[in-house]
């Protein structure tokens, strides 16, 4: 018998090998250093790694700009240019977090070296996620990401929060993997493929005469990602393990978790069961309504502001969702807009979240936040943009997200839902302008200055410039998330 | 004697039941961790039984798979519930109450 090794093509696989590879580096060199690394030296590797990636990402998608869609490793992995425009916002996602946790790791004297390796080997498991065209690779992934920030939410020693965030998130996600890939063996039954392809080519040639086995087996993969993603019923770990974890890490949590997650949920949804639109989007319908409402009326009644960003996470998880329900080209280029938009935002919210938090990472309530702006202006102007954002207003990119996902809606029929998906904007506007709102008022508690460390000051910077530039002027991002959803469906 | 395979996906769901009751009504953290590791074996039988049936191997392949991260998953599991035990003397999640709201 003649074992048949699959052919790979390494610039697809690019990225992820150079994430997990610069992980493996990094251990390597803190044991033969005897855990002397450098913490600078370990974050300079940390962004020369994501930025080697990015250079990839721009080689991929020329690739992909020449020779279209392609399919590789026994058609497991994809290469196309959706999977190369996630995969960059996962690597900035992760720069921006290094430099954040950088200062974070000074400022509360722990190992920043073990933090920037588990950084890395789940932002590989993200990475997978987002070019999956396997169930299997799809779970791999999953479990790459979820393993590494598990130790990341349990990284804070000095707080017993972080364990026990840790211990919470564990169990659930562990219950939640074992649900998918539970669906993923019962669609296996179904369909005779765990390939998103083959799946997709069996539905779209065969009429199913016992569908039960498929549609209990796509209910379960639909129930593994909305723990994921912390859609309602599926969110009652997200606050609290927001809240436990590192600062940073709950940022770094909020932007590659949802991007790499959606992504695979698309493939799932729109590339492989495609052809039962009709019987998953009342599902979906359901999930959505439930996670836009009840993310943002929590979201009002709380009052640590880390908590408050999770029921602002779980609104936004319902929007990206909407993109998803429309089902269309349009609705996904929607849905990548949105994710590329929010993950920079929501990293530099919760660096700006990290400084406050001060030494010990425990002061999360609003009122730590009454007259920051009059304090400090450019700190407390900066966290307004950042909110705003969030909010949806105009001139930032997360009014042009928003339009573009109930746009996406109405075209596919779903007034409704568009109609529900706005009044819960309206209930989440009402703690972001209180916050904001808390952040200009005159009769904040004489607090001492807040330091702000350059490489965080970058990524609050960053994170800003990118709401604003492309809030005014959203063209170019518009035209890659279009762009990116071309040649999708492979 | 030949088995139906309905009968193995019958026993498999059924220990997927189990583990997943047992994760929501059991309070030891150490005990919802083997419930899930009961999951990941149901899941398991139900790849091989499919695999059996329809006769193809990558069923087969796909438990090595689950297996490696099963087996990874204990590792970081129990150094979390460890890391939790070391500060409270107690696997009870009851008393991993001081986040609410």
């Amino acid at each position: 018998m003649k074992l048949v090794i699959p052919s790979i093509h390494y610039l697809a696989i690019l990225p992820v090998l150079i994430f997990f590879g610069a992980a493996l580096a990094l251990v390597l060199a803190s044991a033969l250093a005897r855990g002397k690394v450098p913490l600078g030296v370990a974050t300079l590797t940390v962004i020369a790694a994501a930025a080697a990636s990015i250079v990839a990402n721009y080689f991929q998608w020329r690739c992909v700009a020449k020779a279209g869609a392609s399919v590789t490793i026994a058609h497991a992995v994809v290469l196309d240019d959706f999977s190369v425009v996630a995969s960059g916002v996962i690597a900035l996602s992760v720069i921006m977090t290094a430099l954040v946790a950088h200062d974070w790791a000074i400022r509360e004297r722990v190992s920043g070296v073990e933090f920037h390796i588990l950084a890395l080997a789940s932002a590989s498991g993200a990475l997978l996620m987002t070019q999956a065209n396997d169930l299997i690779v799809i779970f791999l992934g999953l479990e790459i990401l979820s393993i590494g920030l598990y130790v990341l939410v349990a990284f804070d020693r000095h707080r017993s929060t972080s364990s026990e965030a840790a211990l919470k998130y564990f169990l659930l996600g562990g219950f939640a993997s074992a649900i998918f890939i539970y669906g993923a063996a019962l669609v296996y039954g179904a369909t005779g493929s765990t390939n998103l392809s083959t799946i997709s080519y069996f539905l779209g040639t065969n009429v199913l005469l016992h569908p039960g086995l498929l549609y209990a087996g796509g209910a379960l993969l639909l129930v593994g990602f909305a723990f994921k993603i912390a859609a309602v019923p599926f969110h009652l770990w997200s606050p609290d393990v927001y809240q436990g974890a590192p600062t940073p890490v709950t940022g770094l949590m909020a932007s590659i978790v949802k991007v790499g997650a959606f992504a695979a949920l698309i493939r799932v949804l729109i590339s492989a069961l495609g052809t039962q639109l009709d019987t998953w989007r009342p599902i979906l319908w359901i999930l959505i309504v439930l996670t836009t409402l009840v993310g943002a009326s929590l979201a009002v009644v709380q009052r640590n502001v880390k908590r408050m960003l999770a029921y602002s996470s779980i609104n936004h998880a319902g929007f990206i969702l909407l993109g998803v329900w429309a089902g269309t080209i349009r609705g996904t280029a929607a849905t990548l807009f949105y994710v590329i938009t929010y993950a920079p935002i929501v990293v530099a919210t919760f660096a700006i979240v990290t400084l406050i938090g001060g030494v010990g990472d425990e002061h999360h309530s609003i009122e730590r936040y009454q007259g920051l702006a009059r304090r400090q202006p450019w700190l407390g102007a900066a966290l307004a943009v950042l909110l705003l954002s969030q909010l949806g207003a105009p001139l930032t990119t997360g009014f042009y997200a928003k339009f573009a996902v109930l746009a996406s809606v109405v075209d596919a029929g779903g007034g409704a839902l568009a109609l529900i998906a706005l009044i819960s904007a309206a209930i989440a506007a009402f703690f972001y302008l209180r916050w904001a709102m808390a952040l200009y008022s005159d009769d904040g508690p004489e607090a001492d200055r807040i330091v702000v460390p350059r490489a965080t000051a970058v990524v609050i910077g960053f994170g800003v410039a990118v709401t604003l530039v492309f809030g005014i002027w959203p063209g170019p991002l518009v035209t890659l998330a279009q762009h990116a959803t071309v040649l999708f469906t492979p | 004697m030949n088995v139906p395979a309905a009968w193995y996906l019958v026993l498999a769901a059924g220990l997927f039941g189990i583990g997943a009751f047992g994760l929501l009504t059991r309070r030891s953290a150490l005990i919802m961790f083997m419930c899930i590791e009961l999951m990941l074996n149901a899941v398991n039988l139900t790849f091989v039984t499919f695999s059996r049936t329809l006769n193809d191997i990558s069923g087969q392949a796909i438990v090595f798979f689950v297996m490696v991260v099963a087996a990874a998953e204990v590792t970081v599991g129990l150094g979390i519930v460890v890391a939790v035990f070391r500060r409270r003397s107690s696997t009870s999640v009851d008393e991993l109450s001081e986040m609410k709201g």
